[in-house]
């Protein structure tokens, strides 16, 4: 029987929830009422963002949701003898309490595999991780079977690199095992730059021990004894965790001149990212490393798995992909192949967020459909409003109108309809969200991105952005969509990364989904969404104005005009639409309006 | 440079092995103990390094974490990740920049605060975010919260 405990969630996003007040105050209370002994464990996060911070109560299983610290002293009475739980701290769907963690919705939909860990041990413990199993994937690999051994285990799995690219990571593995080379090289991959993902991140921070026991697998595959993680800067707590997890690991003999005394060596290095979304490439990512600018090596160049990082062959895999190794190796390649659809093995990790209700990161098996992640598990739209587009891949992928809501999510189909996994953001928007817009934002993220070396990716990139940038601010011109959709194809067949090729995925998919939109910017000067400032108005209702005058103090141009409870008036020649004066008007009045289209002067 | 700073360099120098691979390594470092990256600092680790000082500005131009210029006391990240984004991001950063008197990208004159913006923090469920000095997160933001965590100093 497991004995009783609590775990609080310590994610990056839980921590900025307040995670470690609430861990402190419940030590503290436990200790007043001499439950000293009930351990208060720090774990990773499991996941579901919408809630942070959660107290999970073992062995029932209950979860709290949202806790604060001023929340401890009832939690702390209710695991007393005849102690009730606190049942107004359960998560409720639908206006009922989901007192235990495994009958919330959101997680019985998801199959936990590479996530298991996270939220259920402490990161910062090794010991946590070998009492659920970790290390033996690595002992099994090192004792008993031989490096093509595990590469045909892995190739027979059909596992493919969860990065986004889907490349099949056991051939890659077999390349790299056949290369000569007197020193080989593993990488794992955490430059995770796409805007809206945080898989990555979670992994690291949650489990960052399975990460280094799939690296390790690699290396005795394919004969690397050197290996290293390539961090983003950004993420400072996956970095420190990382650093525990790697000495824990050369302490206890896991990594080391001689792993498990079977004269295996293998270390891990850890580089910090210096941010530059383009070394998520290969190429780029190893220039860096080797002290250069972070651009993707010229065509024609060699495989990374046979000329990688110093010229010697290279096995590049993302976390998730590494993450992964450990339960091919464990339960059997057929085992894992039994998830999925044909060609896409395994589960699949996303990061939903956006306008949806139950933001988190996710684990499901490939090929379920966009409509089951977004709206059984994710819950859709909150407020019940109808989802108007699913953006997958980031600045590499598009946007999805809701049309194609039953569409398997798996690495072939999502490139078939325009998008692609990516590195697992998937961000649900809503018809507050305007796609000219949202083009222009992935556009300008690319064009700040492009490591400058290919002519078509500097300045294409920065043509688009500039006509995208007219759309949105009401000078837009017949031939727009036209130029736009000729300078994407420049741009995606002059370029020799992935960054350039797929630049223009945002802009194509929603002139393809979502054009009439950009003819109202461009023919009718509205913004159906709402959002382009220069193409809509504010308005206050003066059925709903009780002239308390908050808008009109916190104006900062003073455009809004009206005696004390008289209905105010907005002077759209002065207004910059800045829409403070929405948050400055009560809730209960809600009298701001936000209307497409210009208002004509003087209303 | 003054003679503490330069302290500072010399021992950074010191724990890192003379090869071009310690390159940005060593910038990081450097960026961490004096804030920014001088210029008298880049021709001594090209120096230390073997790398041309040329190369070592290009390097430390091409990334986006290095910075030429002193930087505030607090760095004040608005999230310009896309859950960020469509949850109105943009209005964050006017507010902040009309709250202190900068654009994006630029420090108060008295050196207190530097406004920037960051690709993606991955707080997605907190957005809009604020991230300041690259550790504390601040979520589910409007543009007067935004205001309202400047005006409380932290």
């Amino acid at each position: 029987m497991t004995t009783r405990r609590l775990l609080v969630s310590r994610g990056t996003c839980c921590v900025s929830a307040g995670a470690d007040r609430v861990a402190e105050a419940l030590e503290a209370e436990l200790g007043k009422i001499g439950l000293r002994e009930v351990p208060v464990k720090r774990v990773g996060c499991p996941g579901f963002s919408q809630i942070d911070p959660v107290v999970i109560v073992e062995p029932e299983g209950l979860l709290y949701a949202g806790v604060r610290p001023e929340d401890a002293p009832e939690l702390a009475r209710s695991l007393t003898p005849g102690g009730q739980p606190v049942d107004r701290l359960f998560y409720r769907h639908d206006g009922q309490a989901v007192p235990r963690f495994a009958d919330i919705p959101y997680y019985r939909r998801q199959e936990r595999i590479l996530l298991k860990n996270c939220g259920a041990v402490n990161p910062e413990s090794i010991e946590d991780y070998l009492e659920v199993g970790g290390y033996a994937a690595l002992r099994k690999a090192l004792t008993g079977l031989t490096p093509a051994e595990v590469v045909e285990e892995v190739k027979r799995s059909g596992l493919r690199g969860l990065g986004g690219a889907g490349f099949a990571t056991g051939r890659k593995w077999e390349s790299c095992l056949r290369a000569q080379g007197e020193h080989k090289f593993v990488i794992c991959n955490g430059d995770e730059g796409d805007p809206g993902a945080f898989v990555d991140r979670s992994l690291l921070e949650g489990d960052p021990h399975s990460v280094i026991e799939g690296m390790a697998i690699a290396g005795h595959a394919v004969g690397a004894r050197t290996g290293y993680i390539y961090v983003r800067a950004e993420y400072p707590l996956a970095v420190r965790r990382l650093r525990i997890a790697i000495e824990q690991a050369r302490e206890s003999g896991f990594l080391g001149d001689s792993v498990l005394g079977t004269g295996f060596a293998f270390n891990i290095h850890l580089f910090q990212g210096a941010g530059a979304f383009v070394c998520g490439e290969s190429t780029a990512l190893t220039q860096s490393i080797e002290g250069y600018r972070g651009m993707p090596r010229p065509l024609p160049r060699p495989r990374t798995t046979e000329a990688g990082l110093h010229a010697s062959p290279t096995v590049l895999n993302n976390v998730k992909t590494f993450a992964a190794v450990r339960w091919i190796i464990n339960e059997g390649a057929a085992w894992f192949a039994a998830r999925g659809t044909a060609r896409s093995k395994g589960t699949a990790l996303f990061s939903l967020t956006g306008k949806v209700a139950n933001c988190g990161l996710i684990e499901v098996p490939m090929g379920m459909t966009l409509r089951e992640v977004v709206c059984d598990i994710g819950g859709g739209v909150p407020g019940g409003k109808p989802i108007k587009a699913i953006q997958t891949g980031g600045p590499s992928g598009g946007c999805l109108p809701a049309s194609l809501l039953d569409t398997p999510v798996d690495f072939d189909t999502l490139v078939a309809i325009g998008s692609m996994m990516g590195s697992g953001g998937m961000v649900v928007m809503d018809e507050d969200t305007c796609m000219v817009d949202i083009a222009r934002y992935f556009m300008e993220f690319c064009k700040k991105e492009s490591c400058g070396q290919c002519s078509l990716c500097r300045l294409g990139t920065v043509q688009m952005l500039s006509t995208l940038t007219a759309i949105t601010e009401g000078r837009g011109t017949d031939r727009d969509i036209d130029l736009l959709l000729e300078l994407s194809e420049a741009v995606a067949g002059g370029s020799i990364c992935g960054l350039g090729q797929s630049a223009p995925n945002p802009v194509l998919s929603t002139i393809r989904y979502f054009r009439e939109e950009y003819e109202a910017h461009i023919h009718e000067r509205t913004c159906p969404a709402r959002v382009c400032k220069a193409l809509i108005s504010y308005y206050i209702s003066p059925e709903r104005c009780v002239g308390c005058g908050l808008c009109s103090k916190e104006c900062p141009v003073d455009a809004i005009r009206g005696e004390r409870r008289q209905v105010h008036v907005i002077d759209q020649d002065r207004c910059t639409r800045c829409g403070v004066c929405v948050n400055a008007c009560p809730e209960r009045f809600a009298a701001v309006e936000r209307l497409p289209g210009r208002a004509p002067a003087g209303r | 440079m003054s003679e503490e700073q330069l302290a500072r360099l010399r021992e950074i120098l010191a724990a890192h092995q003379p090869k071009r691979g310690s390159l940005i390594p060593i910038l990081q470092d450097v960026q961490a103990a004096l804030g920014y990256l001088p210029e008298a600092a880049m021709s001594h680790i090209a120096r230390h390094t073997g790398v041309s000082a040329s190369q070592v500005y290009g390097v430390a131009g091409f990334f986006a974490q290095f910075h030429l210029k002193p930087r505030g006391r607090k760095i004040v990240s608005v999230c310009k990740g896309t859950a960020c984004h469509v949850q109105g991001a943009t209005r964050v950063m006017e507010r902040l920049e009309e709250h202190l008197g900068v654009k994006e990208g630029e420090t108060t004159p008295d050196g207190e605060y530097t406004l920037e913006s960051v690709a993606c923090v991955g707080c997605c469920a907190l957005a809009p975010c604020v991230v300041v000095n690259n550790d504390e997160v601040h979520g589910r933001l409007d543009p007067r919260a935004a205001a309202a965590i400047l005006a409380r100093g932290e």
